[in-house]
């Protein structure tokens, strides 16, 4: 990951002679990889969707406290979801799914006999007893989660809600940051990925770079934005205005290596529980982007949620792409010099 | 787990047979509009390849041929990099392009090459057309005809390092699409604009530019598989179909026709400037609908996550 030369900043230090400064250095570290000395630890999201119950909380938070502005009162007519994804004005976003799914009995108690609030050392209590999916529909009577123990244990055709609130995912490998030609996306000492607004000239690369579709360019501004992982709130010791707003403690911040312990735990908790299908997503540092700071358990395939399913960061082919580029003119001026070789006319 | 399909009571949801959140893209399209960038990047290609051509026309004593292809590529490239500040969000701040040296990122990379690049065809041009500064001039052209091959092929590489499946899967043949389009467009250049008796390398530059690129685009295509689907349908398939048929008749007539008449060497220099322009304008609109297409990124990723599991167990 390079760093940016022109953005100066007290804890950075010469890249070339980083490696002999630095000590135990850390090579999924990206804040360390950009050239931080001594760095804080990196910190991210851990978000439980198997407790999200889709309030939007952390949409209003993240409008509020960053001054996102408004971007159209619509509806969707999909689902609960009018929000429709991430973008320049959205930077957290609730996916909401609405599922026929054959439902085998043992489903929606299994999600209530592995409370969140047991994983989640910060929340133990909170949201344990809430935390549920929401309830089947049986005929046309709801019935609540957890309170079917002994119903006899047969899958039967049924409906579920899965929501999920997504964001930046802070890739250790970030496409957007890559080719961003300005230097306007950098790396912070947190090892995020933030916009220098007062540096960005709207050319749009990082929009379709980005194997998310995280970051969008803003109407009327011309300008790309995005999560910017409160930088703001981190740098005076508080965490991200939607993490505090979740009610459920759905949204967790926190140190990254203590977030995929948590997680872990949680994601065993739910196999032991038989919610064979929960899967955490962007958790694993070799994945294609390097694993994200910000990451997911999800309960269905990632592109239920609109998320793409082995994201890969479009740069690690690049090495190849300038080969190719070098054949190419090579070839062109080959062409050239034949051209010229031929006949007098 | 029922999988595509999922309309039941939402008959706004489209159908299809693979997963997706209710149809929506995953990536985001790119912001770059028509005719700002397929028009660079045709822009560049015509500039890039005209000046070899005219290094070479300087070198063997076609002044005439000499002087159409440095203004040309004079003008194209002055032209393309007005298109490129257009399109910014922000254009009073270009100059941020070269604030910093990134060789992750091929606009930055392309940002110095365009500008060292523009100032030597300007001066190319500039001393040709005025006769003064022989040796300036001679420096600056053969100057731009060293950067001029990386300007036409950069542009492969600056859409295909992005997540739009129709352009980054194209990787390995797209700088060689766009390096052979520039020399078709630019031996087309040529034949439109230089007397016949001089034209003979630009003649042969299309002939070889123009034959490379169908060739690359079909082995592109070819090996692409899915993604490469955008490039036959809508509107990058007109394009891509009108690319085709310029590209061959402007071929073929420039090799048969391009020796002995004025008016058919002019004639295949338009359709061969056409073709070249007609095939970037594929190229962007293949990766705009690809990028719309949520189909387009989840299923390749499915495939390979299939693949590596079962490679795995
Ligand atoms: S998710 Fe997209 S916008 Fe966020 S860091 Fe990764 S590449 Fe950049
Ligand atoms: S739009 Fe702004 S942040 Fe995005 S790549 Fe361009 S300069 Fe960088």
């Amino acid at each position: 990951m390079p760093a940016d030369p022109m953005r100066q900043n007290s804890t950075r230090v010469d890249p070339v002679s980083m490696g002999r400064v630095r000590q135990n250095e850390n090579p999924m570290d990206p804040a360390a990889a950009s050239g931080y000395l001594d760095p804080p630890a990196r910190v991210g999201f851990f978000t439980d969707t198997s407790i999200c119950i889709g309030c939007k909380a952390c949409e209003v938070a993240c409008k509020e406290w960053n001054g996102v502005p408004e971007d159209g009162l619509q509806l969707t007519g999909m689902s609960y979801d009018n929000t429709g994804g991430l973008s320049a004005d959205t930077w957290r976003h609730v996916a909401f799914i609405e599922q026929r799914v054959p439902i085998g009995a043992n489903r929606p108690e299994a999600l209530a006999a592995a409370p969140a609030g047991g994983t989640a050392a910060a929340g133990a209590g909170r949201g344990a007893g809430e935390a549920q999916q929401p309830a089947p529909v049986q005929g046309r009577q709801a019935v609540p989660a957890g309170a079917q123990g002994a119903a006899p244990v047969v899958a039967q055709p049924g409906l579920r809600w899965l929501m999920a609130s997504d964001v930046c995912k802070h890739c250790t490998r970030a496409a957007c940051l890559d080719v961003c030609p300005t230097g306007a996306l950098f790396r912070t000492e947190f090892g995020t990925v933030v916009v220098q607004q007062d540096v960005c000239n709207g050319c749009g690369y990082c929009i379709p770079a980005c194997p998310f579709g995280v970051i969008g360019q803003r109407s009327g501004d011309g300008r790309a934005w995005k999560c910017t992982l409160c930088y703001d709130r981190l740098t005076v010791g508080m965490e991200p205005a939607c993490a505090k707003a979740c009610p459920t403690q759905s949204i967790q911040f926190g140190v990254l290596d203590e977030l995929r312990e948590r997680a872990d735990r949680r994601l065993a908790d739910l196999h032991r529980a038989g919610v064979s299908d929960a899967c955490l997503y962007g958790r694993d540092p070799a994945d294609g982007v390097g694993g994200g700071g910000a990451f997911v358990l999800l309960l269905d395939e990632p592109e239920v949620y609109g998320l793409p399913p082995d994201p890969v960061v479009t740069t690690s082919d690049l090495a190849a792409m300038w080969r190719r580029v070098a054949l190419a003119a090579t070839a062109l001026a080959a062409g050239g010099v034949v051209a010229f070789a031929g006949r007098r006319r | 787990m029922s999988r595509g399909g999922r309309s039941g009571e939402r008959p706004m949801v489209p159908v299809a047979t693979f997963d997706s959140y209710y149809g929506r893209p995953v990536i985001k399209s790119p912001v770059w509009r028509s005719p700002d960038i397929p028009g660079y990047l045709f822009l560049g290609g015509l500039a890039g390849a005209s000046s070899v051509l005219g290094a070479g026309a300087s070198l063997t004593g076609r002044p005439a041929l000499a002087r159409v292809a440095k203004v040309g590529s004079a003008l194209s490239t002055a032209l393309g990099g007005v298109a490129l500040v257009h399109d910014l969000g922000r254009p009073a701040r270009f100059l941020n392009m070269l604030r910093v040296v990134k060789p992750t990122s091929p606009m930055n990379v392309g940002s110095w090459i365009l500008s060292t690049y523009g100032a030597a065809t300007a001066v190319a041009a500039g001393t040709d057309v005025t006769g003064l500064f022989p040796r300036v001039g001679r420096v600056s052209t053969m100057s731009a005809a060293v950067l001029g091959p990386l300007l036409a092929s950069y542009t492969g590489a600056l859409l295909a390092d992005t997540a739009v499946p129709a352009w980054h899967d194209g990787y390995r043949e797209m700088p060689f699409v766009f390096a052979a389009s520039g020399s078709a467009a630019a031996g087309g250049l040529g034949l439109l604009a230089a007397p016949l008796d001089q034209a003979g390398p630009a003649r042969r530059m299309a002939v070889i530019g123009g034959t490379c690129e169908l060739a690359a685009l079909v082995a592109m295509r070819r090996r692409m598989g899915l993604t490469a689907e955008p490039y036959r349908d809508g509107r990058a398939g007109s394009y891509t179909r009108a690319a085709e048929v310029l590209g061959l008749v402007g071929t073929a007539g420039a090799a048969i026709a391009g020796r002995r008449s004025r008016a058919g060497a002019a004639a295949c220099g338009l359709a061969l400037l056409t073709g070249s322009a007609a095939t970037r304008w594929a190229v962007f609109h293949a990766g705009l609908q690809s990028a719309s297409d949520p189909r387009y990124t989840v299923e390749p990723q499915r495939r390979r996550l299939a693949a590596r599991r079962s490679a795995v167990t």
